[in-house]
């Protein structure tokens, strides 16, 4: 090849690499300006995840609304996935109707409230049926009646710079492994404020079933099963961005 | 010191390469895409080996295939980002080649069969020729019918409902285009579609690698890697 062809090529290369280089960094600042980089954005498998969860969140944005159905369409049979806590604290509030039980809502907001289930009933109720998909397969539809997490982050404050809401379920020996300690599970704003985000106490017009979460689990329209936490206990806002709970698989589960 | 024209008329006189940089790159990248699609998809598919259709699924209910491969829970949560991950490398390639095919013209100039072909005893023609006898030099040079119309249906027929059965399982997806799912009969029947393709996916390359196997395995795959068929050696 001759000099000039070279030194043409070696500059254009080089002007190439600049370019992409600038580019990849002014895309890396501007996902993150944006709330586009999942907490789980390190390593080869951070790249696919953090490609998902941003195009997604440009795609989303908007509170763009799950699919809802018909009450015809709801399940006969709901599947149960993994029963409910057998230790003495939780089959006492089951026994009574979970008088007793409280959920606290507080971290990075300016009046941390703690509810009783009886409280978070007289807020402002609604229901949607939804699809319920796990990532193993299997899905149902069902109706579930709750109040908005939103309704509550306003109620206790949260901080407008807040970017994760942490849920915090009862320990559940039942659960194999150690994982009962870690079965808490994060979510991000656009999800916590989603107005199909609901904190549900009721389930195809009954009290939600202990086995499908009893007396209140997280219900997300956009989300697949596992990021639907249940038995909850704590919910905690914060503006952290290592808050999520560190396990194999995906963080985002809007997919 | 050589002139630029002297140069460039030496490039002109090379042969034509058999595959262009634009195939041979996003060849071989797709082949790492599609297996670790396929291995990661095995991982979530044999949590719950079991098909559907319409919006919902379960144990409780009646299922379209059972497939013959025991239950193991486990693979699928930590396969999936794996999954995804092939995903954005296999989406990222594929729309790489076909804004590139379009560009070069490779799909015109070389996938594309002549209007005069496509009648029903030319694909006859060919496919019992293939039968009856091995390729001969000249189909080294250029595509069958048969070829052009089966990479044109994998690229612009299979892949695309791959990724879109695929797409209407993401709740995120749907939300915005709800239509992904409805059209095909609801979120189980997305991920029976999507289990299909792929065996179809599957057929395609298993015939595929049989027939580089018959056309000579290391001459093919040497031209799908510099370019060009290499010459004077046994074609087998």
């Amino acid at each position: 090849m001759s000099k000039i062809l070279a030194r043409r090529s070696f500059v254009a290369a080089g002007l190439a690499a600049a370019a992409g280089a600038s580019g990849l960094g002014a895309a890396v600042y501007l996902a993150d300006r944006y709330g586009l980089i999942p907490p789980d954005h390190a390593g080869i498998l951070g790249v696919g995840e953090t490609l998902t969860y941003a195009a997604q969140r440009l795609l989303t944005s908007g509170h763009s609304l799950a699919r809802e159905f018909k009450r015809s369409d709801v399940s006969k049979i709901p599947t149960v996935n993994g029963p409910h806590p057998t230790d003495e604290k939780y089959l006492a509030l089951l026994a009574d109707g979970f008088k007793n039980w409280r959920l606290s809502v507080e971290g990075f907001v300016l009046r941390p409230i703690s509810f009783s289930l009886e409280e978070l009933k007289r807020l402002p109720a609604e229901s949607h049926i939804t699809l319920h998909a796990c990532e193993q397969g299997w899905s149902y539809i069902a109706e579930w009646t709750g109040v908005r997490l939103a309704t509550v982050l306003d109620l206790v404050g949260a901080h407008p710079e807040s970017r994760y809401v942490v849920f915090e379920p009862f320990p559940n020996p039942n659960q194999a492994r150690t994982v009962a300690r870690t079965l808490w599970d994060s979510i991000d704003m656009a999800d916590a404020l989603h107005p199909q985000t609901l904190l549900a106490y009721g389930m195809n017009g009954e009290a939600l079933p202990a086995d499908f979460g009893a007396p209140v689990r997280l219900r997300l329209g956009r989300q697949m099963g596992w990021k639907n936490t249940k038995y909850l206990s704590r919910i905690v806002v914060t503006d952290r961005r290592d808050f999520y709970r560190k396990k194999s698989g995906t963080w985002y589960g809007g997919i | 010191m050589i002139s630029e024209a002297s140069v460039e008329a030496a490039v002109g006189t090379r042969l034509a390469p058999r595959h262009v940089a634009l195939v041979r790159i996003t060849h071989w990248i797709n082949v790492l895409g599609v297996l670790g699609l396929l291995i990661s998809g095995i991982g979530i598919l044999v949590s719950h080996p079991r098909l559907y259709w319409g919006e919902t699924g379960s144990l409780e209910t009646s299922s379209l295939i059972d497939l013959p491969i025991p239950f193991i829970n486990g693979p699928s949560v930590w396969m999936r980002p794996y999954h995804f991950l092939f995903a954005w490398i296999l989406v990222l390639t594929g729309l790489t080649y076909v804004a590139g095919g379009f560009i070069t013209r490779h799909f015109r100039n070389d996938l594309l069969p002549a209007k005069a072909d496509l009648r029903w005893n030319r694909i006859v023609d060919v496919v019992s020729e293939h039968l009856w006898k091995r390729p001969d030099a000249d189909a080294a040079s250029t595509y069958n019918l048969v070829q052009r119309l089966t990479y044109l249906a994998v690229v612009f027929g299979l892949f695309p409902a791959i990724l879109w059965t695929g797409l209407a399982m993401s709740f995120g997806v749907t939300s915005v285009f709800p239509i992904l799912a409805t059209a095909l009969g609801g979120h189980q029947s997305a991920r029976t579609l999507h289990f299909v393709c792929v065996v179809l996916l599957l057929l395609f390359v298993i015939v595929h690698i049989l027939m580089v196997y018959l056309a000579g395995f290391w001459r093919s795959v040497l031209a799908m890697i510099t370019g060009y068929v290499p010459q004077g050696g046994k074609t087998r």
